[in-house]
């Protein structure tokens, strides 16, 4: 099995080296051709606003639309947790997303980046905490009734799954701790 | 999983969103519709500042700090990062930017230095800071400092891309030299580049800088971006030659799209057609003010 990292604008580089260290052959995907020969796709933290643009002179919203509604596992971090959402508050008028998860987000929700944080998390099904970092992150202020949520912060989730997609607000690639990622090759290998 | 304890301005988080910024543009903006034109393009981030630098170059006179009402009207217009500067050492102004709530600080020789031996100590920070350096010893003073992004000086406001090449390129072969070195001649290293010795072996072991380095100083066209992306630059800062240039929205959105498809000369070849003149340069041997040269 191969897994794609979106490799448009952010910190793709983080996620291609946490597949790696779980020995798994991570490559990046800036075109059509290349997206056509992965099975599973991570969407990493970045602004969303820039890799939007990105994906439509790119040619790959489509590809990638069509890829996601024909099942492949995706998992979304932080911007791709924005690109994965039903709908987008607080972006731009002309940014659209995948829908790929019924949830709605708010960008930059939890504040600008002095107020970015890092908070142990309980995760469902991990035994011990995992370490999230959250990065001008997108907050939850919807999930749907399909979506199950498997960890919070006050309340809000900021870890979900529904079907083969799953989504961060946090940044799992930048703590050095490969079991939500783990969880996401268990999941597509699974599928 | 009730309320839980957070952590604000760690180094994660400092250098986290550095991370978020690569691959990207970040672009200076004088005003908020300048910013919106930035954000249009695709900029990862904005730098807010009075003057760009060839501006601040033809005027001469001390440049400072932005008034906070700039800063405040483009922090209003965009949804991406807004960063802003302050003088080398000038840790008050660095003070109001924090209270500002921008994103970045940058502690910039493009603007008149506030103290001459002194860096601004970044620890004592919640907003993370970015840094310029010409060479190795430079950036890793910084970052003992507390800086969280490094950027290659290059010249400001010339719009030649040479200085940025020289700084990259001393940067990257000192660290390529120095995974070659061994043990013995990391303490030579330390004590040639003025830099602390931790810093040396950690090079040493892992080949890279602790933080993520970007490029400024002299980037015009999509090309530039592109050279200093194969380099080893993770992301761009283009300061006048955007909006010094004949057509700023397009050149803009072509800088955005080299930064990805930086190893894709056939998308370069595309993106490059049709932009106009970039800014007029300047030969760097007939300045008369060298902002590189400024920090210690």
């Amino acid at each position: 099995m191969k897994v794609g990292v979106l490799a448009l604008q952010g910190a793709f580089a983080r996620h291609v080296q946490m597949l790696g260290d779980l020995g798994v052959s991570g490559t990046e995907v800036r075109t059509a051709d290349e997206l056509s020969d992965v099975d599973a796709l991570v969407l990493p933290g970045g602004e969303s606003t820039t890799m939007s643009m990105l994906l439509d002179s790119s040619g790959l919203r489509d590809e990638v639309a069509d890829r996601i509604s024909g099942g492949m596992p995706v998992l979304g971090t932080c911007a791709g947790m924005i690109l994965l959402a039903a709908h987008v508050a607080d972006g731009r008028p002309d940014q659209r997303s995948f829908a790929a998860i019924d949830i709605d987000v708010r960008r930059n929700g939890y504040g600008r980046q002095v107020d970015s944080f890092e908070s142990d998390l309980d995760v469902t099904d991990l035994d011990e905490p995992f370490h999230g970092v959250f990065i001008r992150a997108p907050v939850v202020d919807r999930v749907g009734d399909g979506v199950e949520v498997l960890a919070t912060v006050d309340g809000r989730p900021v870890l979900c799954s529904q079907g083969s997609v799953v989504v961060a607000s946090f940044h799992p690639e930048m703590a050095g701790d490969g079991r939500i990622h783990g969880r996401f090759l268990d999941m597509a290998f699974d599928a | 999983m009730s309320d839980v304890t957070r952590s604000t301005g760690t180094q994660l988080v400092k250098r986290g969103l550095a991370e978020m910024l690569k691959g990207g543009v970040i672009m200076d903006v004088v005003d908020p519709v300048q910013a919106k034109i930035a954000e249009d393009a695709g900029a990862v981030a904005v730098m807010a500042l009075e003057r760009v630098p060839s501006d601040i170059r033809r005027d001469g006179g001390v440049a400072r700090m932005s008034d906070p009402e700039m800063i405040e009207g483009i922090k209003e217009v965009v949804t991406i990062p807004v960063m802003a500067k302050a003088r080398i050492g000038h840790f008050a102004e660095a003070q109001i930017l924090q209270a500002l709530g921008v994103d970045y600080v940058d502690e910039s020789e493009v603007l008149t230095p506030a103290d001459e031996a002194h860096h601004i100590d970044k620890w004592a920070f919640d907003v993370p800071f970015v840094c310029g350096a010409t060479n190795l010893g430079e950036a890793l003073r910084r970052i003992s400092e507390g800086a969280c992004l490094i950027r290659s000086k290059g010249e400001a406001g010339t719009g030649n891309i040479v200085e940025a090449v020289r700084h990259l390129r001393s940067i990257l072969g000192d660290m390529r030299r120095i995974t070659q070195a061994d043990q013995a001649e990391l303490f030579d290293w330390a004590k040639r580049l003025q830099a602390p010795l931790p810093l040396i072996q950690e090079i040493a072991e892992t080949g890279v800088l602790p933080v993520p380095m970007f490029c400024a100083g002299g980037i015009a066209t999509p090309a530039d971006a592109a050279l200093v992306m194969q380099l080893g630059a993770q992301s761009v800062f283009v300061g006048s030659g955007i909006f010094k240039s004949d057509d700023p929205a397009p050149r803009a959105r072509a800088i955005v799209e080299a930064a990805t498809n930086f190893e894709d000369p056939t998308m370069l070849a595309k993106v490059s057609r049709g932009l106009g003149s970039a800014m007029p340069g300047l030969e760097i041997g007939q300045l008369e003010t060298r902002l590189a040269d400024r920090g210690w």
